[in-house]
């Protein structure tokens, strides 16, 4: 390929021989002599006509510019002392308390903000002001290779494929494209480690029949007479599982106290209470939103709504938590109540639907 | 005025106006909404017929007009009866009621009674029909308080609307959890058991006194806390900082390029 390739020529390396000397000694910064230009690969075109400069050799503002200089100047110099503040920091303030971290990390980070700041500040300075103010248009070649190069290449490529024998011979073809396979499906048995599978852990709780409702904090149990005023709202947990973060993930239930006819039953037509479910007008429902399930318990007393603190969903208490407003697309659970043979509040069943967020199997 | 003759047609000038206003917007916004003061709740003897009296009159000529002259509710404002005197404590200590508007919330204003009135109203509206009565200093005292059970509930049952610090958060419809920063331990004692506006009750039987104790205990000794790394912002939540920092960068990134690539005055 490289042969066809007309942009760059074969050209004898650069080392100067020991009788030809580089050329005079230049200070950094000067202009270049006039063929110092050969370095860009022009020699051919160097004519004998003067140079036409591209940049004006000079500021725009040659007073302003010497204004700015002092001014950039200063800066730099502030930067460098910025840097010993911060050495200096470094070295003497101590650590060895809160209040001692505070105060060096204040010092620190403020004399690296002074003295990266002031850098760039000034270079800023120095490209507005002292620097002239043309516009400079660079031509661009075309990115496309020429023709020649690119017949080339599909020539060169066309003659391996047949030299390789990969099309004529059918069999080293075809295992390499099973190895290919293999090597591509090896790695997919690592998911596995991702598992096990969820089973129907995602469809349960650990509530089940029974089970006493306790009050989460103190761990205890609670009568209906207990939570007799309308406008209670209370956090409960299943007896036993108080301590076990695990369960209390999905089986955290907030139970709510309503006056008599409050509560919209359910019916087939609409979706409501279902009734047969509380006791004494205590309705239990998920505390686990079903929308990504953030614990959902601002409930508004006023308004019979219970709302999400993290997406807004909101949901009608006195209708069967349907959602109301917001992402959520189920309402919360409603978990089965009863009372037990001592009179306390019992779930009579686990949620007979999944709580929390939906799932890819839940239909 | 020469200088604005100036500058007026700087590149900048039109940015530079912007914020100034902007600035005194905002300076002039937070001196006129002025916050209000503390409220008090000190210890008192049992109520007297003179005290109900003296309550009864205060009643008629400032709450009667919307809770109606025997307190018994209007289409303006509910039915106190049996409401108790803690409610009345609340509300009145906290400056919610005599309420002003009708917005959403009723917000904490300056106290426009004295204690010994509001005693003298809760008084009045207890000798209606009962309720929870005002919580005794000892009641309500956050000392020798189970802080880490306190917390336990404060963070289960309090803190989806008044957030884990008591700063307060949003509800809807322009509703509110109030910030508890200025709370007394009898208001927040009080609140728990009588539900003021959108708050659920917490009764006795549900979160026992010591219970109650041990919440007010939490959110006191929390207020104490320090602020580790800087400043606190309020307390409203973990996202403050990174936010206040961002967009206070984005802005100072914004100015910064403004000025870089800000065009020169063409003479």
């Amino acid at each position: 390929m490289s042969e066809t390739n007309g942009s760059h020529r074969d050209e004898p390396p650069d080392e100067p021989g020991p009788e030809e000397p580089r050329g005079p000694y230049r200070v950094i910064g000067t202009p270049p002599p006039a063929q110092a230009r050969t370095l860009l690969g022009e020699a051919e075109h160097i004519s004998t006509e003067p140079v036409v400069r591209e940049l004006p050799a000079g500021p725009d503002d040659p007073k302003k510019a010497t204004g700015a200089e002092r001014i950039v100047a200063a800066l730099f110099l502030l930067s460098l002392l910025a840097s010993i503040a911060f050495i200096a920091a470094y070295v003497a303030l101590p650590v060895h308390s809160l209040d001692a971290v505070f105060r060096s990390n204040l010092a620190l980070g403020l004399t690296m903000a002074i003295a990266f700041g002031a850098v760039a500040v000034g270079a800023v300075i120095w490209v507005k002001v002292i620097m002239p103010h043309v516009e400079l248009v660079e031509p661009r070649k075309p990115l496309a290779s020429t023709p020649e190069a690119r017949a080339a290449f599909t020539q060169t490529f066309t003659e391996g494929a047949e030299a390789s024998g990969f099309v004529k011979r059918p069999m080293l073809r075809r295992t390499l494209i099973a190895a290919s396979a293999g090597l591509a499906i090896a790695p997919l048995v690592l998911l596995r480690d991702m598992g096990p599978l969820p089973g129907t852990s995602l469809r349960h709780t650990v509530w089940r029949k029974g089970l006493r409702l306790l009050v989460y904090g103190p761990n205890t149990p609670i009568r209906p007479a207990d939570f007799a005023i309308p406008g209670q709202m209370i956090t409960v947990v299943p007896d036993g599982y108080q301590d076990n973060q695990d369960a209390l993930a999905k089986a955290a239930t907030i139970i709510i106290k309503f006056g008599p006819g409050q509560l919209v039953p359910d019916t087939p037509r609409t979706y409501g209470t279902k009734m047969n479910w509380t006791v004494d007008n205590i309705v239990a429902y998920s505390k686990i939103c079903t929308h990504v399930g953030c614990p959902v318990a601002l409930y508004e007393e006023t308004t019979h709504r219970i709302l999400c603190p993290c997406h807004q969903s909101t949901f009608d208490a006195t209708r069967g938590a349907a959602v109301t407003f917001g992402p959520a697309a189920r309402p919360l659970p409603q978990l089965p109540l009863g009372v037990d043979a001592e009179g306390y509040l019992v779930a009579t069943h686990d949620y007979y639907e999944p709580v929390g967020p939906s799932f890819w199997e839940r239909g | 005025m020469s200088w604005i003759k100036a500058r007026r047609r700087h590149p900048a000038a039109g940015y530079a106006v912007v914020l100034a206003g902007l600035v005194v917007i905002g300076l002039g916004y937070a001196a006129i909404a002025g916050t209000g003061g503390p409220a008090y709740a000190a210890p008192r003897g049992g109520p007297s017929a003179l005290d109900i009296a003296e309550g009864a009159a205060l009643f008629s000529h400032t709450c009667s007009s919307c809770h109606g002259f025997n307190a018994q509710g209007t289409s303006a404002g509910p039915s106190l009866i049996g409401v108790g005197a803690a409610a009345v404590d609340f509300q009145v200590s906290t400056g919610r009621m005599p309420g002003k508007d009708f917005g959403p919330e009723n917000p904490r204003k300056p106290v426009v009674f004295t204690t010994a009135q509001i005693h003298q109203l809760a008084d009045y509206i207890a000798s209606l029909g009962g309720g929870p009565a005002i919580p005794s200093a000892a009641q309500v005292s956050p000392v020798g308080a189970n802080l880490a059970l306190g917390q336990s509930l404060f963070t289960t049952d309090c803190a989806q609307c008044h957030n884990f610090a008591g700063a307060g958060g949003a509800l809807t419809n322009g509703k509110y959890g109030p910030s508890l920063n200025r709370s007394t331990p009898t208001q927040m004692y009080e609140a728990m058991l009588t539900g003021p506006e959108a708050m659920p009750v917490f009764s006795d039987t549900t979160l026992s006194p010591a219970l109650k104790r041990d919440i007010i205990g939490y959110v006191t000794a929390v207020r104490a806390e320090p602020n580790p790394g800087g400043f606190s912002l309020g307390r409203i939540g973990p996202v403050t900082e990174g936010l206040v920092a961002f967009l206070g960068g984005i802005a100072i990134l914004v100015f910064a390029a403004m000025w870089i690539t800000m065009r020169r005055r063409e003479v």
